[in-house]
């Protein structure tokens, strides 16, 4: 596996016990010796540190020099408000393609005099290139190699970064801010990827190491692996870019339709002028033939990625099937997210899925399936 | 305690033989979520998809060992599968069988010849 990539924390990891796997063309740890169900519960019950270096760090700046042109410029290629994103918040976005498909999510962060973006590991060369290809006429897009990227969540996690920063407390959820840590400027977010209150910290790589490891100092803080990360974004109702969308579901489909700001839906002010508006704007208006779902099935059982799901217990073609699934250790049972025909869609439905050659009863029901604690 | 390829350790009490698997495998397949059991009284022979064990990772079927008859399982683990992951050789035993004959065990891994396997 020599042609994989490693983040500035792979001795980090090795040195806490971690076993590694190859994600998303990077060498990445997927659990430590605490293991998958201990590190999401300490993460829910304390604070849990994650690298995500292997996500895409990128600066879009307007040639004019003015912000508004570089928002104006990236709403061509996604359906949210960037405009309206005031300076020192954050907030959820989409790459669409022409025919109303999802390229990758991502978070859009207005830096003042930039935007700042942090895209999918497994997108973020095409996202680039995206960017490239329709952006460089009004837009300077950096790429940063130079900077790594952790997520620390969880109810200590406040007190943890404040422990370095005590600004870090003055965040909401979604703000963003320049903060001094461990002697590096860190560009920080009050956000996550876990339904916990947290944030994603953009470090200088030669201030990387030294400033996990005074996050680790604190014994509320923990190292966590891309297993229990996935469980915890399960749990939170998170889509996952590759298993719950892509490019054959639209946003509305996919639920994730809140992102799509009132200004550029129909009869807004800068309605369309995305890729697959027309597809987008028309199912605003009249709906999606299929939706996400959160799915509970009965029992202990996981319903995991993949597994096709019915209407009735015996007979009957497929309604959806699920695209991702596990047991949520904070939940106690299992949890899935699927597509299913809208008229399986309500809560509460009544639908079956095919486990092992057997049609296992399930409800469909909302997400999260545990309450998200962000700090609104 | 004897040992087969596919990680399971069998215990000979009285006239049945305890199955489980071992720590090593355990530890292979993580956090331990759900077990489903076979029906007691259950006639199987060897290789059949007796338990299917799901782990936070992904499923696994643990095949029986030997022709037999399952006459217990383990309930408990129904509601506590990590009990596996805890006490693999103790608390989390999966189903007892009965064999025709004990002789067949001879043919099983000793812990000596298990730990080379594994290592």
């Amino acid at each position: 596996m020599a042609d994989l990539k490693r983040t500035v924390y792979h001795e980090i990891h090795q040195s806490f016990g971690a076993k590694m796997v190859p994600f998303a063309g990077y060498d990445m740890p997927v659990q430590y010796p605490m293991g998958v169900m201990k590190e999401h519960l300490h993460t829910r019950s304390h604070a849990g540190l994650f690298d995500v270096s292997h996500m895409g760090q990128v600066i879009l700046r307007a040639k004019s020099g003015v912000l508004a042109d570089a928002a104006l410029a990236l709403e061509t290629l996604v359906p949210v408000s960037v405009l309206g994103l005031a300076p020192g918040r954050q907030r959820y976005g989409i790459f669409t393609n022409e025919t109303g498909g999802i390229l990758d999510d991502l978070m859009i962060a207005n830096r003042g005099d930039h935007l700042f973006l942090v895209v999918n590991a497994a997108c973020k060369d095409a996202d680039i290139a995206h960017m490239k290809q329709h952006l460089s006429d009004t837009c300077e897009i950096e790429v940063i190699n130079d900077r790594s990227l952790i997520a620390l969540q969880g109810p200590k996690a406040e007190a943890a970064l404040a422990a370095l920063n005590p600004a870090a407390k003055d965040m909401r959820f979604m703000d963003v801010a320049t903060l001094e840590l461990a002697g590096a400027q860190c560009w920080v977010s009050r956000s996550g990827y876990t339904g916990e209150d947290g944030y994603e910290i953009s470090v200088p790589n030669q201030f990387a190491v030294p400033l996990a490891q005074a996050l680790l100092a604190d014994g509320d803080v923990q190292p966590i692996g891309l297993g229990a990360r996935d469980s915890l974004r399960l749990e939170a109702g998170l889509c996952l870019y590759g298993n719950d969308i892509d490019t054959t579901t639209s946003p509305v489909e996919a639920g994730i339709e809140w992102a799509i700001q009132k200004i550029r839906r129909t009869g807004g002010a800068r309605a369309g002028d995305f890729p697959g508006a027309a597809r987008i704007l028309s199912e605003l208006d009249n709906g999606a033939a299929r939706r996400r779902v959160g799915i509970v099935p009965d029992g202990r059982a996981p319903m995991r990625a993949g597994t096709q799901l019915y209407a009735t217990a015996e007979g009957g073609d497929a309604i959806g099937s699920v695209t991702s699934g596990a047991f949520g250790p904070s939940i106690g049972g299992p949890m899935s997210m699927g597509y299913v025909g809208i008229e399986y869609a309500g809560d509460g439905t009544q639908i079956f899925g095919e486990v092992r050659g057997k049609r296992q009863p399930a409800v469909v029901a909302q997400m999260p399936f545990r309450p998200s604690t962000y700090k609104r | 305690m004897k040992y087969t390829e596919e990680h399971e350790w069998l215990q000979v009490e009285d006239d049945l033989v305890i199955v489980g698997i071992t720590a090593h495998a355990s530890e292979q397949l993580g956090d331990i979520v759900f077990v489903e059991l076979p029906d007691e009284g259950t006639t199987v022979s060897k290789d059949d998809e007796a338990v299917v064990i799901e782990s936070v990772k992904a499923a696994s079927d643990i095949l029986a060992p030997l022709d037999g008859e399952i006459v217990e399982v383990n309930a408990a683990l129904e509601d506590d599968p990590g009990k596996i992951n805890e006490d693999p050789t103790g608390d989390g035993w999966i189903f007892k069988m009965k064999i025709e004959d004990m002789s067949v065990l001879d043919d099983l891994m000793d812990e000596a010849a298990y730990n080379k396997h594994i290592s």
